[in-house]
């Protein structure tokens, strides 16, 4: 037997031996990134050639390098970790793929935003400002005013609406809901707005612009986004623990108050955040709900106002003269809007952690 | 403490579809009795039915009379949360609130409506809960912890505590044990002979010997085939079921040559 086997081991060594496990080769740790730099290497001197860009490059050492790493681990280890190591670097590669269109916004807002990140532009409005200086105060508080109303209208109406749905809802009219809230969903921002123009021509006449009217065409689009962040998170509470607190005589309304909606309620919380995270950067239906003005204005109720989407879009599409002091008024408008955005987000996680339900 | 339960006639549907026919059954005050039969044939149903649990499901409703101590439990004006708040349940899985400590599980009753305590009689209420459930020197150190980082029996006693802190006259027990390992179940078995003292117990089980070591008495669910209708098949003394039964099938199901 042993004399057996010594052979065997001689003459085809990538056979497993008995009763053992395969011993396969490997390719070495530096492959990855001894072969990425070659690639890159070969690819930069065939196109210094025939002349450089840089996407060419980066596709093509992208392709060389997969199709090499390919073969190579193919004759050395095999054909599944062959597989195994091309899809890798095609999900990289569309993991980076996707990435630099966000990092590229990123970097020319903060770029470009910079430039007017400053004290005048946070304590200042238009008012009277031809060219240089100014700032956006007016259409920060106005942005803030216009999406809190909002919000205000839209989380009781979504709330209640999703708890129906979820909690009471059966037959025809909760299907008739859901088939609208759906539908609400796919609204194109501009008809919100121009539904709101018209319910304020009808209420108070032709050429009626306010903030109100803002808001109101912001919460139909944050309606329905309420609604199905809602009903995703009630929807998976337990059945247990509605029936627990049933089986100790508690009526239905109690239960869904103190129970179902406390234990949802961080996912609740978060999925407004992010509903209006989500309106607060429209244009379309604030511009001709809305309009805009130079002066600061505390009151929705009355006249125009200005919101930070519209104030970067008319300074970037009707700018003065001289241009420069409006294209980075614009900007710097953006970025703002981006960092207001952002810091929603980051309140909806600290909420979603500061409610969610703890074991220990 | 400790009423009657007397089925009669009852037919329990779901929608159209008869899920339970013709339960007669008379429960004793202060015993302890098994629900046994092979899935499907309708003895959670049948006790769900008891506290009204059963019409949370769309569609599902109750012909027959079912009576407490003589009352009606589905008489017209008789309402389903006051039925629940005295015929108490737990479950097959532990379910205790996520959101809430320990000690506000324990008074989730209370809590949950709303009802004003002083701070002292809560307090004594939790401990004598606790103490009933056997679970109050595992958790005295700790109430103010959520309930849920507790180990699955202990949950599972957290649940029972919860139900008998509303001090109801009857519980029910949908195979409590199920989901927990045999130490567990032993200090439930142990605990469901103390509660026997003060409650009604009616448990559904799967496990035959547990129906023979923790009721007084035994009913047989059988279903004839899928589709059908789940009936009670025979209720004596549980050892008469156990050693002598007059049907056929209960023979066969506890001696274990059914299906």
């Amino acid at each position: 037997m042993t004399v057996d086997t010594s052979k065997r081991q001689d003459q085809v060594s990538d056979l497993p031996p008995p009763g053992g496990l395969a011993i396969q080769g490997q390719l070495p740790r530096w492959a990855v990134p001894g072969g990425l730099a070659a690639s890159a290497v070969v690819v930069g001197l065939v196109l210094a050639a025939i002349g450089f860009s840089v996407g060419l490059f980066v596709v093509g050492t992208v392709v060389l390098f997969a199709v090499g790493l390919y073969v190579a681990s193919r004759q050395v280890e095999g054909s599944r970790k062959a597989t195994d190591r091309l899809v890798t670097v095609v999900v990289s590669s569309a993991f980076g793929l996707a990435v630099i269109p966000l990092l590229s916004v990123i970097y020319t807002v903060v770029s470009l935003g910079m430039v007017r990140f400053d004290g005048e532009f946070f304590n200042s409005s238009m008012r009277g400002v031809v060219g240089e200086g100014g700032g956006a105060y007016h259409a920060i508080v106005g942005t803030l005013l216009i999406t809190a109303l909002a919000a205000l209208m839209s989380i009781p109406v979504g709330l209640l609406t999703a708890v129906y749905l979820v909690e009471y809802g059966k037959g025809r009219l909760a299907k008739a809901i859901t088939f609208f809230v759906d539908v609400m969903t796919g609204i194109p921002s501009i008809v919100a707005g121009l539904f709101a123009v018209a319910l304020f021509t009808y209420l108070v006449g032709p050429g009626a612009r306010l903030g109100f009217a803002g808001s109101v065409a912001l919460s139909v689009l944050m309606i329905p986004v309420v609604v199905r962040a809602t009903e995703e998170m009630l929807k998976i509470v337990p059945n247990e623990l509605r029936e627990a607190s049933f089986a100790l005589g508690v009526p239905k309304w109690r239960t869904i108050l103190k129970v179902v909606i406390p234990t949802s309620i961080a996912g609740i919380a978060s999925g407004i955040t992010l509903a209006i995270a989500r309106v607060i950067g429209e244009t379309a239906p604030l511009l001709v709900a809305v309009g805009l003005t130079t002066a600061l204005s505390f009151n929705p109720f009355d006249g125009r106002m200005a919101t930070l989407p519209v104030f970067a879009y008319l300074s970037y599409a009707t700018p003065g003269v001289p241009r420069e002091p409006y294209l980075e008024r614009a900007w710097t408008a953006a970025l703002v809007l981006i960092i207001i955005v952002m810091l929603l987000n980051l309140l909806a996680r600290l909420i979603a952690r500061v409610f969610a339900p703890k074991s220990r | 403490m400790g009423k009657a339960i007397d089925a009669k006639n009852l037919n329990i549907y779901y929608g159209s579809f008869l899920a339970v026919e013709g339960v007669n059954m008379s429960i004793r005050p202060k015993t302890v009795t098994a629900l046994i039969g092979p899935s499907g044939c309708g003895k959670s149903t049948y006790l769900r039915s008891i506290n009204r649990m059963h019409e949370v499901i769309p569609g599902a409703r109750v012909e027959g009379r079912l009576e407490l101590d003589g009352q009606d439990l589905y008489g017209p004006g008789v309402d389903p949360v006051g039925v629940r708040r005295q015929i108490g349940m737990v479950f097959q899985r532990p379910n205790p609130f996520p959101t809430m400590s320990i000690y506000d599980n324990v008074i989730a009753g209370m809590r949950l409506n709303s009802r004003k305590m002083r701070k002292d009689a809560t307090d004594q209420l939790v401990e004598k809960s606790l103490r009933g459930a056997n679970l109050w020197n595992e958790v005295k150190d700790r109430l103010d912890k959520p309930g849920s980082g507790l180990s699955g029996g202990q949950q599972q006693r957290l649940c029972i505590a919860r139900a008998i802190a509303v001090q109801p006259d009857v519980l029910l027990m949908d195979e409590p044990c199920s989901a927990l390992d045999p130490i567990s179940t032993l200090a439930i078995e142990d605990l469901i002979n103390e509660l026997k003292m003060d409650y009604t117990i009616v448990i559904v089980t799967h496990n035959m010997q547990q129906a023979a070591r923790v009721s007084d008495y035994t009913g047989f669910f059988n279903i004839e085939g899928t589709g059908k209708p789940g009936k009670l098949v025979e209720m004596d003394e549980t050892k008469t079921i156990f050693s002598q039964p007059t049907e056929k099938a209960t023979e066969d199901y506890v001696s274990g040559r059914f299906g």
